[in-house]
């Protein structure tokens, strides 16, 4: 199991080095002049020979990507601007501050988001989709699988702005959407975030009620459940303890790439409910033409999806024995 | 378990969708009805003698008899019908997408710039009521918003599954090390955040082409749009496809053309591609809708097409910007997406019914 854990993990670093420098070349090589779209669209000469010095573009590409990578580990200095400790990802010359520090800053409230929405639908979505399957073709069935037409269909900024004015606006059965840190407040936190949630959840508990439906009728078919039917296992059990395991291997991929796509940046989400969250931070530095800022918020997004595709590789080993073995 | 999950999730996480349908193992079950078997099962409806019918004739036959097929493909073919006749309506209807009504007749927009009549401003003059601030009419703005959020959708598929077929094919045909880069290819391009990439991408795209200070050109916008959606879509359908040759290369009239002393290029059009036409239907009929609601999200996220050219997405920007004060003004072009949409889906079920009746719903 440790060689498992830590061969994935080895694979997965190679992956981000990979994609650090497919972003870097990419965002540092193609532009027509970097240093001007690191500074910004409004961007003093001076602040300009600044940017031009400290993104070293006298310097071979490859030193430059390797400087960059290094400073990710060792902190680099800005001259005149300041330095940047640690984990330093870049140097954003429109916040001048390092922009690990504003990512830290924004994570907990797209952490929470993420966490909050994912158990409800998880839940949701395995719950619906289990009573669907066991319920084929009755009304309760076919209830879920129109109702999951239709989630799956909704777009987020259309159903989320319909709630805004009809739960908050209108008729204030919910507050306005605001993060408010649950160390501090969790009742504040807790109710904040909650029309966020559920309408994420309405949008993506669609999909797993769907997968878990038809996961589900395959695995009641499965010569397993019968055996274990057969032998006079009660129907609960059968469903709990056999059919939902085999279910879950499936479900959990895709949670393991929701989870990883939604903390790298429920941009459409935070953009709805004027959350400040990792997504609203990228769409600022797109907007802004803050490279280095951009750089390190898709950064921050691929290593979420690879880190929990790691997760889901484990988890797998966990549910299924036979992937252990082999 | 097929690839089911993309028909149901039409939001934009393109990449990561198709990644998990072919975890989930959607190109195995994806059959391939050989066509000489499928003429076989012909004669369904007894008729006096045995007709010879072409598996595209079959496949009509099926469609034609599904009833929810054919009324979502009845409202397919009704929007795209708006695309194209967006001039002819708006000429017929009296208005059009540019001019601020509201702000050249007076009464129509109150001292806060919104429309003065109940509803948005719905009236037998304006039948979707009124912009809020600059006073256009809404049934134009949404009729040509349509227009061109199809335009570079119907675009956008065209290149990704021409990309798709030829990476796919390339990779699933060639085998050894070509097979294998393009693989590594596809893993990278999936496991890339896709949205934010794709944000992130349309400036560095835009700066090929433009100076940063200069006014970005709009048929540029166009272009770079149909760019990125195509760079961060083709990966998904690659796969599905590499994998389908990959079965189909081995299948006995394969090699036996190959042993006749087919070309490569004999093999790959006259053997393999007639055998890919089916997933390469059903996928663009997936990959249509996630582009319409993906451009719709970019310009709902400001990134898509400026203002002046009317844009389906970009109403979602502004319609959440007046919403407390002007609800209706979101509420046509959601529900219009949400019916194009949930059509969109339906016909997605049904092609997929229609050409491979064998496959469980």
């Amino acid at each position: 199991m440790i060689r498992f854990i830590t061969r994935r993990t080895l694979g997965a670093a190679v992956t981000l080095v990979i994609i650090a420098a497919v972003t870097f070349f990419l965002f540092f090589a193609v532009p027509a002049d970097p240093a001007r779209l690191a500074c910004g669209k409004v961007c003093p000469p001076e602040l300009l020979e600044q940017a031009r010095h400290n993104l070293g573009l006298d310097q071979p590409l490859f030193a430059q990507f390797l400087a960059w990578l290094t400073g990710i580990f060792t902190g680099r200095d800005y001259e005149g601007l300041g330095r940047c400790p640690a984990p330093c990802l870049g140097f954003s010359f429109v916040n001048r501050a390092p922009v690990w520090e504003t990512i830290l800053d924004r994570l907990p409230l797209t952490v929470s988001l993420t966490i909050g929405a994912a158990t409800v639908f998880f839940t949701f979505g395995v719950a619906t989709g289990v009573v669907a399957a066991l319920r084929q073709g009755r009304p309760l069935d076919k209830i879920a699988s129109v109702s999951s037409l239709i989630g799956a269909s909704v777009q987020i900024y259309f159903a989320g702005t319909l709630a805004l004015y009809y739960l908050v606006y209108k008729n204030h059965i919910l507050r306005q959407p605001k993060y408010v840190p649950f160390t501090e407040d969790p009742v504040g936190w807790l109710s904040g975030l909650a029309l966020p949630w559920v309408v994420l959840a309405i949008i993506f508990t669609a999909n797993y009620t769907r997968m878990t439906r038809s996961t589900m009728v395959e695995q009641l078919g499965e010569d397993y459940v019968r055996t274990a039917r057969a032998k006079g296992m009660p129907g609960r059990s059968v469903v709990m303890r056999f059919a939902l395991r085999g279910t879950m291997i499936p479900i959990v991929t895709i949670f393991g790439v929701d989870l990883g796509t939604l903390i790298g940046g429920a941009i459409i989400t935070e953009q709805t409910f004027g959350l400040q969250g990792l997504g609203q931070l990228s769409i600022r530095a797109v907007t802004n033409s803050d490279l280095p800022m951009l750089m390190a918020t898709v950064l921050v997004a691929a290593g979420a999806i690879v880190v929990f595709n790691i997760i889901v590789d484990v988890m797998y080993a966990v549910i299924d024995p036979r992937v252990r073995l082999s | 378990m097929d690839l089911t999950v993309l028909r149901w999730f039409p939001q934009i996480p393109l990449s990561i969708l198709y990644r998990s349908a072919i975890l989930l193992g959607g190109s195995r079950t994806m059959t391939i009805p050989a066509p000489a078997a499928t003429a076989v099962e012909a004669p369904v409806v007894k008729p006096p003698e045995t007709v010879g019918r072409s598996p595209g004739q079959l496949m009509w036959l099926r469609f034609r008899r599904d009833r929810t097929g054919v009324v979502s493909a009845i409202v397919v073919i009704f929007f795209f019908l708006v695309a194209l006749l967006a001039p002819v309506i708006s000429w017929a209807y009296g208005k059009d997408p540019y001019v601020l009504y509201g702000q050249d007749i007076p009464g129509l927009l109150n001292d806060y710039g919104y429309p003065v009549g109940a509803n948005g401003g719905i009236s037998s003059e304006f039948w979707f009521g009124i912009e809020p601030s600059l006073g256009r009419d809404v049934f134009t703005q949404l009729v040509y918003g349509i227009r061109t959020s199809l335009l570079i959708a119907v675009v956008a598929t065209v290149f990704t599954t021409m990309i798709g077929i030829v990476m796919g094919i390339a990779a699933g045909y060639s085998g050894g090390k070509t097979d294998y880069l393009i693989g590594r290819l596809i893993d990278t391009m999936l496991s890339f955040p896709s949205v934010l990439f794709i944000i992130a991408f349309m400036p560095v795209v835009e700066n090929l082409f433009v100076k940063s200070n200069e006014e970005t050109p709009i048929w540029l916008r166009a272009v770079t749009l149909v760019i990125v959606l195509t760079l961060f879509g083709w990966a998904g359908l690659a796969r599905l496809l590499r994998g389908q040759v990959l079965s189909l290369r081995e299948r006995e009239f394969v090699e036996a053309a190959r042993v006749t002393g087919a070309s490569p290029a004999r093999i790959v059009f006259k053997e393999l591609l007639p055998n890919l036409w089916t997933p390469i239907l059903i996928q663009a009929t997936l990959l249509l809708p996630a582009l319409v609601t993906s451009e719709a999200a970019l310009s709902f996220l400001g990134v898509g097409m400026p203002e002046a050219i009317p844009d389906w997405g970009r109403m979602f920007l502004r319609g959440t910007e007046v919403y407390r004060d002007d609800i209706t003004y979101l509420i046509f072009p959601g529900a219009a997406l949400l019916i194009f949409v949930i059509a969109f889906n339906l016909l997605g079920d049904s092609v997929r019914d229609a050409f491979d009746p064998k496959l469980k719903r």
